[in-house]
């Protein structure tokens, strides 16, 4: 049997159009299963998933350790501040003294561009990306994907905008990959020193202007502005970024249409979205959160081997 | 001590830019001298002879730009095994930058370089001193007492000059001494944190690129001290179609600038970083396509100089990780020669003599070191390779300690078939 995803989940850039709605669509039936008063299925019973974090996360992580939790795995959490070489060990020691202990599947979000790639390659078990670099991160854009596509039902020929700091953004990459696919016109918008240099041939759009997207946009997922920004020289101030590019109440007050407001989080509330826009009507922002949990199910449960066929079995087995 | 036997080689292709030789004949060596060229040549009493058919014979080739990694890091290359190595990639005579640990900055270091490569009795190694003391590129170091001991340029290479004020004395100074200051062309602020070309391909894998500009701008800086100080500047590993362009407009007002350009940034674009594959990781890195056309139509109508391989070797394990923490450079000497005849002679682009210009005849002028010559009397410094003989790069065979290198399991064109340092044969392959 041919794995319907292959061995990994590495990125949105080498999934196809079909892949992409599969997990979404395996999703669907899961969600249900975190609305139960028993919130637990026996689909990965005697898996064993190794939580493998090189860098600080509190929702991704959590959200994986539900996912993998309320679908019976056995998981371990490894943290580890730094790039394996400020720790000592390298990353393929560290890989290969886990698989010796017979594991599954691992979750890794790292520093470095590539790391999961490079993990990935080198040991059996099916290996998920949670987050590496700059790079990507693929269950962020599938329950981006998923909420949006809760909300708009069909997604082909819908705008979004993806809005801030895109150049050092992995969210930005995946969405960008995940939507292009599906037929979504995607733009970003930022202070230029915030975006690639070659952003335009990934075939997306560019706008200088926040009150241009607004107008054009039927959806904007909202980046953080990570701090350290400012003080790398990237942009001025906060303030001043808040000032022309925040995604406030007046400025979607103009728009056009009503504007579905996303956000990867953690939040900065008042830097690039005010909060009466986070906790506003058109935000989906906690439709994510919950997304993220059924995403992250459906990946396991694919990448386990496992046919789409019996997503709906699974959840009736409980 | 013994004179070597005389070496005979029978029936080549006679090849030397330097004297317009182009000819089927033999060629004689006694003494560590050519002794004569072209024509049928009867082979001496005890003579080696050696079948040169279908072969070119041409003088060794000169590697102006190597990392030998001792003293240091002996445990990825040594003098002796880089020498080696160099021998087995035809090369007569390498470059030794002198970043190494301690830094070649005085002139007891550059005697402990000169020694180690005498008794590695292969390639000729010739050290290049620091411009800075400690490569800090805060004050000069001794170029006279450097030179004295043995040291043919000065570089900080492996970082480059940042101070302007502090390039304008070395091309200055430099005068004295009539040796070139080469210079690794780097705008720091530019390319700091950078580990590719920056582009499309930087922008999908999520690595902080590097943009040509970081080269161009010290480029253009060095040129145009050059032209201030009357310094000959040789800028070394050019990787960009501006930098080309901006040498062009330096050499067309007789400014004295010389440049080289590596194999890998004749041949491979940042496309080969795709997966990100440590292998392809080099400072200044693979370019685009357009930048290789460029750079190869550079070589052909002579705005770059030389060929220089960038021979940096590391050990297994550093690049075994990370992209980003993944150290720079790949091993060239080995590859070097079938590396340009397959992408530029092959093709057409420039012809086999045009090649050893930019391996031998330029690199000994610039440099003003021995060879790069057939001519009688000149120092028996020769190479002879099969130009259309193609094999398969396996670094498991390659005599550098050094593994890096992104040609694996490619089949190249041109193979070197014997190599000779001071009338001794360095290196020959059987078969």
């Amino acid at each position: 049997m041919t794995a319907p995803l292959g061995k990994d989940l590495l990125g949105l850039e080498q999934l196809t159009a079909g892949q992409i709605n599969l997990i979404l669509d395996t999703a669907v039936p899961l969600k249900e299963i975190s609305e139960r008063t028993i919130k637990k299925v026996p689909t990965l019973r005697g898996a064993t998933i190794v939580n493998l974090f090189f860098e600080a996360s509190t929702r991704t992580r959590i959200s994986f350790e539900f996912a993998e939790k309320r679908m019976s795995a056995d998981t371990v959490n490894v943290a580890s501040a730094g790039s394996s070489v400020s720790k000592g060990e390298t990353l393929v020691d560290t890989a290969r003294n886990l698989e010796a202990m017979r594991i599954d599947m691992v979750v890794i979000r790292h520093p470095a561009s590539g790391a999961a790639q490079f993990l990935a390659e080198r040991i059996e078990s099916n290996v998920i990306n949670a987050g590496d670099g700059t790079h990507e991160h693929p269950t962020q854009g599938l329950l981006d994907l998923l909420t949006l596509r809760d909300h708009f039902g069909a997604l082909a020929g819908k705008r979004v905008c993806l809005c801030g700091d895109v150049l050092h953004s992995r969210v930005a990459r995946s969405n960008i990959w995940g939507l292009t696919k599906l037929g979504v016109e995607v733009a970003v918008c930022g202070p230029r020193s915030l975006l690639p240099n070659a952003i335009e041939d990934m075939g997306v759009k560019v706008f200088d202007r926040i009150e241009a997207a607004i107008e054009w946009a039927d959806a904007l997922n909202v980046l953080r502005l990570q701090l350290e920004r400012m003080q790398a020289g990237y942009i001025p101030s906060l303030r001043e970024y808040n000032r022309v590019f925040g995604v406030t109440r007046e400025r979607l007050e103009r728009a056009p249409r009503d504007v579905l407001i996303l956000h990867p989080g953690p939040m900065n509330r008042g830097v690039e979205i005010d909060s009466d826009v986070a906790d506003g009507p058109h935000s989906v922002i906690l439709n994510q959160v919950t997304n993220g949990v059924a995403i992250r199910m459906a990946v396991l449960y694919l990448l386990s081997g496992n046919t789409p066929q019996l997503a709906e079995a699974a959840k009736g087995s409980a | 001590m013994s004179a070597a036997r005389d070496l005979l080689f029978k029936g080549g292709r006679l090849i030397d830019p330097s004297s317009g030789l182009d000819g089927i004949g033999d060629l004689l060596v006694r003494d560590g001298k050519i002794e004569s060229v072209g024509g049928a040549i009867a082979a001496p009493a005890d003579a080696t002879v050696i079948d040169c058919a279908g072969q070119v014979v041409s003088p060794g080739f000169i590697d102006v730009h190597a990392h030998l990694r001792e003293p240091g890091r002996e445990d990825v290359e040594t003098i002796a095994t880089g020498a080696r190595s160099a021998a087995a990639g035809g090369f007569t005579a390498v470059c030794a930058m002198p970043n190494t640990d301690p830094v070649t900055d005085n002139q007891a270091a550059v005697g402990f370089v000169l020694k180690q490569g005498k008794a590695a009795n292969a390639a000729r190694v010739y050290p290049i001193g620091a411009i800075s003391i400690g490569e800090k590129g805060e004050r000069l170091a001794e170029f006279g007492e450097m030179v004295g001991a043995g040291a043919i340029a000065v570089s900080d290479d492996g970082k480059p000059v940042v101070s302007a004020q502090l390039m304008r004395t070395a091309l200055e100074y430099a005068r004295t001494f009539g040796i070139p200051v080469a210079d690794h062309c780097e705008d720091p602020t530019l390319a700091e944190g950078g580990a590719m070309n920056e582009g499309l391909v930087s922008a999908r894998l999520g690595l902080k690129g590097i943009p040509s500009e970081a080269e161009e701008i010290m480029a253009i800086r060095d040129i145009l001290l050059a032209r201030r100080t009357g310094g000959h500047v040789h800028l070394c590993h050019m990787s960009t179609r501006g930098s080309v362009e901006l040498i062009r407009w330096g050499k067309d007002r007789n400014i004295r600038v010389t440049a080289e350009v590596c194999p890998h940034h004749l041949s491979l674009t940042e496309d080969e970083v795709e997966g990100y594959n440590t292998h392809a990781k080099m400072n200044p890195p693979l370019r685009s396509q357009d930048d290789v056309e460029a750079l190869q139509q550079a070589v052909k109508d002579g705005t770059i100089d030389v060929i220089a391989t960038d021979h940096a070797p590391h050990h297994y394990d550093e690049k075994e990780r990370e992209f980003a923490d993944a150290p720079n450079g790949i091993v060239g000497f080995e590859t070097a020669l079938a590396v340009n005849i397959t992408w530029l002679v092959k093709p057409g682009i420039i012809s086999v003599a045009t090649l050893i210009d930019k391996m031998s005849c330029a690199p000994a002028k610039l440099f003003h070191l021995p060879g790069g010559s057939l001519r009688r009397g000149g120092a028996a410094d020769i190479t002879v390779f099969d130009p259309t003989r193609e094999w398969k790069v396996e670094p498991s065979r390659f005599f550098t300690k050094g593994r890096n290198t992104p040609y694996t399991g490619r089949t190249l064109t041109g193979l070197v078939a014997c190599t000779v340092v001071d009338g001794r044969i360095v290196h020959t392959v059987k078969g």
